[in-house]
């Protein structure tokens, strides 16, 4: 065996990639030098979930998976009787919340600087596969304090399933293995929401990663570092990873970790968006809540489900809608026909166009928090028309762009 | 073929082969994972038929007995109530339940047994989303806002605003497909009923 260097990192270097990959990673990770505030979100939402399995673990510790014992082991227990225990609780609900908030801004950044085009186009597909799989979690992980809107929310969820023809029954009682929502419900969600997606969640994390770091990072400038290198084989525009962006991300996490804990300590609930108030009364199987609205991420979809009127006596097109207005997101790489990455060098209409998709994407959530009205319904439906011709008709209008010229350098 | 020479043919039906043998394996071994998320035997047990008392029930009166876990009514109609199913007709998605779940006996405007005619049992579950309909017999109540002046009495859901009748017939233009479900159900006697278990109607 042969060492490149002396001492204890030459010793493990023999035996395992440590400066190997430390370098490929972060020292020698070239990064464009124009990054802005929009590329704090990629280290953040990392930290988010740092912040969930740590706190996710802890609340194992306390939680009791079985109807009869959740709620008062959360409400009680967790929330009164273990020291700390609401901190750690609370921690983790915000967090859920705040994993969404990331994620989302995250998502925006890739639209508007073109960071799912060629060649970057699977890890698109991993962060939306990261998507679901946040999603499945939140779904499952909202059922365990085992409260009204945990049950009744999930309930409406799975009845979902109802709608689809000939099996749906079938596979909604498979789903919940009884026939409503109970025992065997809460116990297989809790093993998947604290093992199986927390594994597949990290699995896909990683190999978004390693699809980043190939192909290396977009920019405010979408143009292409990697063309423009020096005679050390460096890109120009590039500088690595760390220390720069290590200690500016740093800045964004201090900023980030403020309002998490003025929300943890001032605001836990949300003013019941974060927790419902609802969820603060044991499930009853046999009392619906006066209303049902689901967690704030999950309303733009719900009201996309809502707004699709049954046809012919089912509500499948409702579930069709809903499951297309994410599974859409999929082919985003190419259905953008515009080889121009950033919205910077792009026509100024398609700006609007994207600040309208905007507007109707948090209009759409706001409703999926209210109880439908005709004039509601009618608002939601004119949204769910334009969320999707935004990206049905992405392939005839990003072809009628007239660009501005790209610069060749980051600027 | 000298004994040393690679044969790619035979690798490749090789690896085929292996990979055939152990998709089918990986196949079987599924089975029993996906089979355990069915309903348990206790599960299933709990499924069993429940009896109701229904000797106390009073005309205009509603109470909610639990099968499957599900919520099930039982609703004792009086005559007003069972001329208004026969007047609101054209308010209705599914008149004659066509549609609708219910036992054969129960296929009727009243939804009912006719030797029991006021007595209706539906499940309390919407066909929109499974949401518990509430019993809204009058004006005189929280839920009967929206319904109008002229409500002659019926269930509203919470969730998403549909509404039916006293028999459980769903209205018109409702985010509910079709009416609430009626379970089976037999009358041991005249105060005391099985759910879960078929009658009939001779």
């Amino acid at each position: 065996m042969e060492q490149k260097s002396n001492g204890l990192m030459g010793w493990i270097d023999a035996r395992f990639p440590a400066t190997k990959t430390w370098e490929k990673h972060l020292a020698k990770y070239y990064t464009p030098k124009n990054f802005n505030f929009w590329y704090f979100f990629g280290s953040l939402a990392f930290m988010v979930l740092v912040i969930q399995i740590l706190s996710g673990v802890f609340l194992t510790m306390f939680y009791k998976p079985d109807t009869a014992l959740a709620f008062q082991s959360v409400e009680m227990g967790i929330m009164r009787d273990v020291e700390w225990g609401w901190l750690i609780r609370y921690f983790h609900s915000t967090g859920a919340s705040a994993f969404f908030i990331v994620i989302y801004l995250h998502m925006f950044r890739a639209l508007i600087y073109g960071s799912y085009k060629k060649p970057r186009e699977l890890i698109w597909i991993f962060g939306m596969l990261i998507f679901l799989a946040l999603m499945a979690e939140g779904f499952m992980g909202y059922l365990l304090p085992w409260g009204q809107m945990s049950f009744w929310g999930a309930q409406v969820i799975i009845n979902l399933v109802n709608a689809i023809p000939f099996v749906g029954e079938g596979l909604s009682t498979w789903v919940r293995g009884d026939f409503v929502i109970g025992d065997a419900t809460l116990n297989r969600f809790f093993s998947l929401h604290v093992a199986a997606i927390p594994l597949i969640l990290v699995a896909l994390i990683f190999v978004h990663i390693v699809a980043l770091h190939e192909v290396g990072s977009n920019n405010p400038d979408g143009v292409e570092i990697k063309k423009n290198k020096d005679e050390n084989g460096i890109p120009k525009d590039g500088i690595p990873f760390h220390p720069y962006y290590s200690v500016k991300d740093i800045v964004g996490v201090i900023v980030f970790l403020m309002f998490f804990s003025i929300v943890v300590f001032f605001m836990p609930e949300m003013f019941g968006y974060f927790i419902e108030h609802a969820n603060f009364e044991p499930a009853n199987p046999l009392k619906t809540p006066e209303h049902i609205a689901p967690v704030w991420y999950f309303t733009p979809y719900y009201s996309i489900l809502r707004a699709v009127p049954s046809i012919a006596g089912s509500a499948f097109p409702g579930v069709i809608a809903m499951g297309a207005s994410i599974v859409i997101l999929f082919f985003l790489p190419w259905l953008d026909r515009n080889p121009v990455k950033s919205i910077r060098y792009r026509a100024g209409w398609y700006k609007i166009l994207i600040a309208i998709f905007v507007i109707t994407f948090i209009i759409l959530g706001i409703l999926g928090t209210l109880s439908p009205t005709d004039g509601r319904t009618l608002l939601a439906q004119i949204c769910t028309v334009y969320y999707f011709a935004f990206f049905l008709l992405m392939p005839f209008y990003t072809k009628m762009e007239k660009n501005k010229p790209v610069p060749e350098r980051t600027t | 073929m000298s004994a040393d020479a690679v044969s790619n043919s035979k690798r490749r039906f090789l690896v085929a082969a292996t990979s055939v043998v152990g998709a089918v394996g990986a196949g079987f071994v599924a089975v029993p994972f996906i089979k355990s998320w069915k309903p348990s035997a206790k599960a299933l047990a709990a499924g069993a038929p429940v009896l109701a008392d229904i000797s106390k029930l009073e005309e205009g009166q509603m109470i909610t007995v639990e099968w499957r876990g599900k919520p099930v009514y039982i609703l004792k109609r009086t005559d007003e109530n069972l001329k208004v199913l026969e007047s609101d007709v054209d308010m209705l998605a599914d008149v004659n339940s066509d549609a609708s779940k219910q036992p054969e006996y129960c296929k009727n405007i009243a939804r009912s047994y006719d030797a029991h005619k006021k007595i209706s049992v539906m499940e309390g579950v919407c066909t929109h989303l499974g949401c518990a309909p509430k019993y809204v017999p009058d004006l005189n109540n929280p839920f009967a806002g929206s319904l109008g002046s002229d409500w002659k009495g019926g269930f509203f859901c919470p969730c998403h605003g549909s509404i039916y009748d006293l028999s459980g017939r769903v209205y018109k233009s409702m985010p509910a497909p079709t009416n609430l479900p009626v379970p089976p159900h037999m009358f041991k006697s005249d105060t005391v009923i099985l759910i879960g278990q078929d009658g009939s109607n001779a």
